[in-house]
């Protein structure tokens, strides 16, 4: 399947690849180490928030060794701002997209400007969805969930309502086009063949 | 009678009524072999429950139960509020079974920490439980208000199918509904007076009309509320509601109602006395001339309360001139202005007590409402840049003025950069009805900016000085002295908020040993351990709850707690935390700790252990 096909190209895009790596461990296990980095819980659109302020400004409150850590060096919840009320200044930016998943009732959503490649938007997936991780498989990258050994295909719906594989556009073409994102088995996915650049209007399946 | 017998036969009276049913008395023998009559308890019972009636304020009531048995009973019968500040303190039937006549319920869930991503979102706190429950034993609940609860559609559904006479729902801070939601309410409930979406968190995924739901015949609506649902809505339906509820008094809508709708609404509801204006920025491609919309608000000779301002376009703001002079609340706090664009506004607003707004309006600003808004009782002060920074648009300077200028003032929320304790010092003897007071240096440990002294003085003037003061929130460098000052002089303070605050456990100690009243202690990356949790045990049960997250609590320092209290759940949950290859950690990353008459909940998820 080539829709990952442009992971492996895209380069690091100052992306931590250590949280891209295999974790070893059996479904089920406490997940411990850089896994855990990529628990969040709050809005999707806290990605940024981490957590961990490195240091504080004057050296006191030294005792805070344990600070919740952090994947991108931001504290949560502070200041004390309803994640309302963050999100609201910066409303007119960004370009949210609901993602959901084949077999499961919630959708979650997403700020595509946030990212700068297909590898960044597959890692906040797979922080959003954290039942998923991302497997490489024969040189591609793959959305699996560990329990089952099922794949995932992320698809998108584009501008003209047409369902598309993720992947094939180049990020910035994807981002702007997509309104919607869905992770389909793949399976369900089979019926979605891979476009040129050049717009076809057929419909998938 | 004696006394003595007198009170004898009202026991027994009262054994006798709860084996054989309220309404039927047998004559019974006291010890002393006389036959009591019971009649006289019956007829003192029954003037009871009348005067009660008249008994509102829940603390008043929670008194008059503790009197005796007889009055117990006689209360529970006649309260018709039940206030249950956290959902896990008690059962739904337990709640019920006490009070049968209940025609309104408050039901508050998660903790205040929550709303800032410090809670996991499953954690719990649903209403399904509550929901069902209501729905048999109060068939004639007529008010709803629930706050940081979990709200299913399917919850949304029960209610309003079995509350035939149900007038007004009001959520806050609530989530895990959506559209398919709303849309049951605001078809079944054809009684609906009050349907209020606050700050809750409402999903479109089903991307029901819920508007076009309400009654089409004519609505009895006289508030809604849903100004904080972040997707669009259907405008028409919403027009035709307006026009349909001629007793709607309360209007917010959200940012998706632009300037030319606004004004079509405002038309067709001229009695409104609280109007949330939604965007307050024109479409994008206007293709009308501009509204009226002076004249707009000029009809509106009954509007005390403006909100909304989403994505104001300053130029409009003058519109709002014709209000200005009666209006009380005003809520600019998603309004980017400054304070050249507030201060037209703010100068006509003599009338103003409650004032929300960003600090992009700078200090500048806020002096300017310090020289006219002399009826000030609460001002919220939001940051438009939630980073930490060295310099920020307000500042002490600021609340100086506002402490100079709003004698009257009540309560204070003010985020700022920077502080000095002089400024603070200040509106402690200028401010004296001062209520609540929290103040939130977004830098992190910063000291006095001017004095580079820690933050301690000023607080300690505020506990000091403010004598009805019963909430507090703390912030900027302060010592175990900061501390001290408010076990020392905080003794009617209900309410705590600390963060990163405090040199070790003697902090809290003081607090906990100091604040006889203290109700609710939240408390996060802070260098308290057990010992300071400890301090606590002859308290935890006359509080409604504690949370304390990345402090150095252990958990052998939480199950001592939980095994020496009985009545007081101890819940302690990791959720966020990274342990480091190979380290153990006994520290517990949340302890959330708070009095139950239930014992540990059967819907704690998987990450949450009670202890």
């Amino acid at each position: 399947m080539s829709s990952m096909n442009n992971l492996s190209e895209s380069g690091k895009s100052g992306m931590n690849l250590k949280e891209t790596e295999l974790t070893l461990g059996l479904p089920g296990e406490p997940r411990v180490g850089k896994a855990c980095m990529k628990r969040v819980f709050s809005e999707t659109v806290d990605l940024e928030l981490g957590n961990s302020g490195k240091k504080d400004s004057s050296g006191s409150g030294s005792s805070m060794k344990k600070e919740s850590a952090t994947s991108r060096g931001k504290l949560v919840g502070w200041p004390p701002v309803r994640a309302h009320r963050k999100n609201i200044m910066t409303v007119k930016s960004g370009k949210y997209v609901k993602v959901g998943v084949d077999g499961a009732p919630y959708l979650r959503k997403v700020d595509l400007e946030l990212y700068n490649s297909y590898e960044q938007f597959l890692s906040a997936l797979e922080g959003l969805f954290t039942c998923f991780k991302i497997r490489t498989v024969l040189d591609e990258k793959k959305l699996m969930d560990p329990v089952n050994g099922v794949e995932y295909v992320p698809t998108y719906e584009d501008k003209d309502g047409d369902w598309m594989l993720v992947g094939d556009v180049p990020w910035k073409m994807f981002a702007e086009s997509c309104k919607r994102v869905r992770l389909m088995t793949r399976s369900e996915a089979i019926g979605l063949a891979p476009r040129p650049e050049t717009k076809c209007s057929s419909s998938s399946s | 009678m004696s006394e003595a017998q007198a009170q004898m036969s009202e026991d027994d009276a009262d054994l006798a009524a709860a084996a054989g049913g309220a309404s039927i008395r047998t004559a019974v023998v006291t010890t002393g072999g006389d036959y009591s009559s019971p009649y006289p308890d019956q007829v003192l019972e029954n003037v009871l429950e009348n005067v009660l009636i008249f008994l509102t304020s829940r603390r008043d009531r929670n008194a008059v139960s503790l009197v005796c048995k007889s009055w117990y009973r006689a209360e529970a019968l006649t309260r018709s509020e039940i206030y249950i500040g956290n959902c896990y303190s008690v059962s739904p039937r337990r709640a019920a079974e006490r009070f049968r006549r209940v025609r309104s319920v408050v039901l508050k869930g998660k903790p205040r920490f929550a709303d800032f991503s410090l809670m996991p979102p499953d954690w719990g706190a649903h209403f399904a439980p509550w929901v069902i429950e209501m729905a048999e034993a109060y068939r004639g609940l007529e008010k709803l208000y629930l706050k940081r609860m979990n709200v299913t559609d399917d919850d949304l559904a029960v209610m309003a199918r079995s509350f035939g006479n149900f007038r007004e729902l009001v959520l806050v801070c609530c989530e895990g509904f959506g559209t398919a939601g709303l849309a049951v309410v605001a078809s079944k409930c054809r009684q609906l007076r009050v349907f209020d979406l606050i700050e809750a968190e409402v999903s479109d995924d089903d991307e029901v009309d819920w508007l076009s739901c309400f009654p089409e015949s004519g609505t009895c609506l006289e508030s809604l509320i849903f100004d904080c649902v972040e997707f669009p809505i259907n405008f028409d339906a919403l027009e035709n509601l307006v026009a349909r509820s001629r007793s709607l008094k309360k209007l917010r809508v959200n940012r998706f109602v632009n300037l030319e709708q606004l004004h079509r609404l405002m038309i067709l509801a001229p009695q409104l006395t609280d109007l949330g204006t939604g965007s307050f920025s024109p479409q994008d491609h206007p293709i009308d001339q501009e509204p009226d919309l002076v004249s707009a608000f000029t009809a509106c000779r009954s509007l005390v309360s403006l909100s909304g301002f989403r994505e104001t376009v300053p130029d409009y703001l003058p519109a709002v001139y014709p209000v200005c002079a009666n209006i009380t609340s005003l809520n600019f706090s998603y309004a980017n202005i400054t304070a050249d664009e507030l201060k037209p506004v703010i100068r006509n607003c003599h009338k103003l007590q409650i004032f929300w707004v960003l600090d992009s309006v700078r200090d500048e600003g806020l002096q300017a409402v310090a020289a006219t808004c002399k009826d000030l009782r609460e001002l919220r002060v939001f940051p438009i840049d939630a980073t930490e920074d060295n310099v920020g648009p307000v500042s002490d300077v600021g609340l100086q003025a506002i402490s100079e200028g709003c004698k009257k003032l009540e309560s204070i929320l003010y985020f700022c950069q920077q502080m000095t304790n002089a400024a603070v010092i200040s509106m402690s003897n200028n401010c004296p009805d001062l209520v609540v007071f929290r103040l939130c240096i977004i830098g992190r440990y910063r000291p006095d900016h001017s004095t580079g002294e820690p933050m301690d003085e000023g607080f300690g003037a505020i506990v000091k000085n403010c004598k009805k003061l019963t909430r507090l929130a703390v912030s900027g460098l302060l010592t175990d002295k900061a501390f001290s000052y408010i076990g020392q002089y905080g003794k009617l303070v209900r309410t705590l908020s600390f963060a990163f605050a405090g040199d070790s456990d003697l902090g809290l100690k003081y607090v906990l040993e100091g604040c006889s009243k203290l109700e609710k202690l939240e408390i996060r990356d802070c260098p308290f351990g057990d010992s300071a949790l400890r301090s606590g045990l002859h308290h935890y049960h006359n509080m409604r709850f504690l949370w304390m997250s990345t402090c150095r609590v252990t958990r052998q320092g939480c199950r001592e707690i939980a095994q020496q209290i009985p009545r007081v759940i101890v819940e302690v949950f990791r959720w966020n935390q990274i342990l480091e290859e190979g380290e153990k950690s006994d520290l517990v990353d949340t302890l959330y700790l708070y009095r139950s008459l239930e014992g540990p909940r059967a819907d704690a998820p998987k990450f949450v252990n009670i202890l």
